[in-house]
């Protein structure tokens, strides 16, 4: 009658999961961690004995005074690149075999040099015009290497977005046109309507790649002397040969970069947020 | 116009041979540190698929810390960090001298952390590519895990990877200019000096200018090359 359910045992426990294997792997990364710990406590502990305050109160705002340079230049040259590579992403979708060309020119002799190489001849090379520059009143401008760095930049930069820009725009369905032409818009309203933010969105990540390569290659700019973030950290070592000094760069710029790179996850995540199903 | 030819000649009066010179050193340089660099990310991209997480975690670790240090400071800190180090090391072993680390090694060691930061998500991203049933086919087959890597997968991924590694050999290319700083005599450091001492900077940089040109060039001919040749069996069917 009642026999069925004193039958059945009662609940056990789960039984005791085997013992993870010391796999070989399992074990390099313990050390490869154990690595990194201890980098990183070297570090902190590095820092904290090379700690020095009258270091710090004489460079310290020289630091920040470098990081504001840097900020500023990467920052009016990602705005003026952006200006100018507007005409030579629509110069490169041109129909016209002569624009097309000079704009495919302009993009591969910018992105197919080094920035330090392009640098080096405007800061430097420009100076054999010097007579030529001073008649037509730009040797003031060419003379500063702070202007010769945002000049260099803005034209490298420009190459690089131009080609973000025309990937992005030629990455919007033809049907996207075709159905503003249908409702009657122009090309322009068009353009600026319904191509252009779809693009954008399409264009948002190598943007903010791009901005991450401007600050890290801005860091050139110290071999032109200007005092930038890396300018000032020269300055700083080879007045106190305190290798603290690089230490104390690497952390700003890292810094920076991840900053960077997480507010630009957060709003990629934010302004694509209606295309998520 | 005489002038400049006998600035771009070669011998005691020209400026050509010391040129030529700084574009061996440039192209050795990228040479040495492609296989490096190749070799570095592919064991991190490796780590980055390993069901351990505490691999997973330091690959990570290692990619973030060198994309986000601009390559010159990376430069800087390879050489005057290990040349600080080693002093510091032979000084606790009783040797008391200054110790100068041969610059081309360190901008080898340097591009090559950073080169391989960038490979290994090329090689992520191409091994993320490849069907599972690759994998398994091999294992059905008998095959260790080793042959499958090496006979099944690896031909695979590199062509799948090939483009992404073409790029980072041009960023690659053009990275080497920044050993210049550290006193290698590459093609900027060659024409720099030549800039200075003939006062004809537009000139020889300039030159410098054309010279990384051509050789941007000459790789994308050959990496196109390459692509075509590990193409041809798709181009068959």
């Amino acid at each position: 009658m009642n026999g069925a359910a004193e039958g059945l045992v009662a609940a056990q426990p789960a039984p005791v999961p085997p013992p993870k294997p010391w796999t070989r792997s399992r074990i390099a990364g313990y050390l490869l961690m154990a690595f990194w710990i201890a980098a990183t406590a070297g570090l902190v502990v590095y820092l904290y004995l090379a700690w020095d305050l009258d270091k710090i109160e004489r460079y310290g705002p020289k630091f920040l005074s470098g990081l504001y340079v840097t900020l500023t230049l990467v920052g009016v040259s990602i705005v003026i690149g952006a200006v100018i590579s507007f005409p030579v992403a629509l110069g490169r979708m041109s129909k016209n075999i002569i624009i097309n060309r000079l704009a495919f020119a302009y993009v591969y002799i910018f992105r197919g040099t080094p920035l330090i190489a392009q640098l080096f001849l405007i800061y430097y090379g420009l100076g054999s015009f010097r007579q030529q520059l001073e008649a037509v009143g730009l040797w003031v401008f060419f003379r500063d290497a702070w202007n010769c760095a945002l000049f260099a930049f803005s034209l490298n930069t420009a190459a690089y977005q131009a080609e973000i820009l025309r990937g992005a725009i030629e990455s919007v369905p033809r049907g996207q046109w075709e159905g503003a032409e249908a409702l009657g818009l122009n090309r322009i309203h068009t353009f600026w309507k319904v191509i252009l933010p779809q693009a954008l969105i399409v264009a948002l990540r190598p943007y903010g790649n791009e901005i991450i390569l401007m600050i890290k290659g801005s860091a050139i700019v110290a071999l032109v002397t200007v005092f930038d973030l890396m300018g000032e950290t020269r300055r700083a070592f080879s007045r106190t040969y305190d290798f603290q000094a690089y230490i104390w760069a690497a952390v700003f710029y890292f810094v920076m970069v991840e900053a960077l790179r997480n507010v630009w996850n957060r709003l990629e995540a934010r302004l694509t947020r209606h295309l998520l199903r | 116009m005489e002038k400049y030819l006998t600035l771009l000649s070669f011998g005691d009066q020209g400026w050509s041979d010391e040129i030529a010179w700084g574009v061996l050193i440039t192209v050795s340089l990228a040479l040495a540190t492609l296989p490096l660099g190749l070799f570095i990310g592919f064991m991190i991209a490796l780590g980055k698929q390993s069901k351990e997480w505490t691999v997973r975690t330091a690959a990570d670790i290692y990619t973030t810390i060198f994309r986000g240090l601009p390559e010159l400071l990376t430069l800087f800190i390879v050489y005057y960090g290990l040349q600080i180090g080693i002093q510091l090391v032979l000084k606790l072993i009783g040797f008391d001298g200054a110790i100068e680390i041969n610059s081309f090694a360190a901008g080898a060691v340097s591009l090559a952390l950073v080169f391989s930061s960038y490979a290994s998500e090329v090689f992520l991203s191409a091994f993320r590519a490849i069907p599972k049933g690759q994998y398994e086919g091999g294992y059905a087959l008998g095959l260790r895990h080793g042959t499958v890597m090496r006979m099944i997968i690896l031909p695979q991924l590199i062509r799948i990877a090939l483009p992404g590694l073409g790029n980072l050999w041009m960023i690659l290319l053009k990275d080497t200019a920044l050993v210049s700083a550290i006193g290698l005599t590459d093609i900027l450091r060659q024409t720099g000096i030549a800039a200075r001492v003939t006062k004809e900077a537009f000139l020889f940089f300039g030159i410098a200018f054309l010279l990384y040109l051509v050789l941007a060039l000459i790789s994308s001919i050959a990496l196109n090359r390459i692509e075509a040749y590990g193409k041809r069996g798709e181009q068959a069917r």
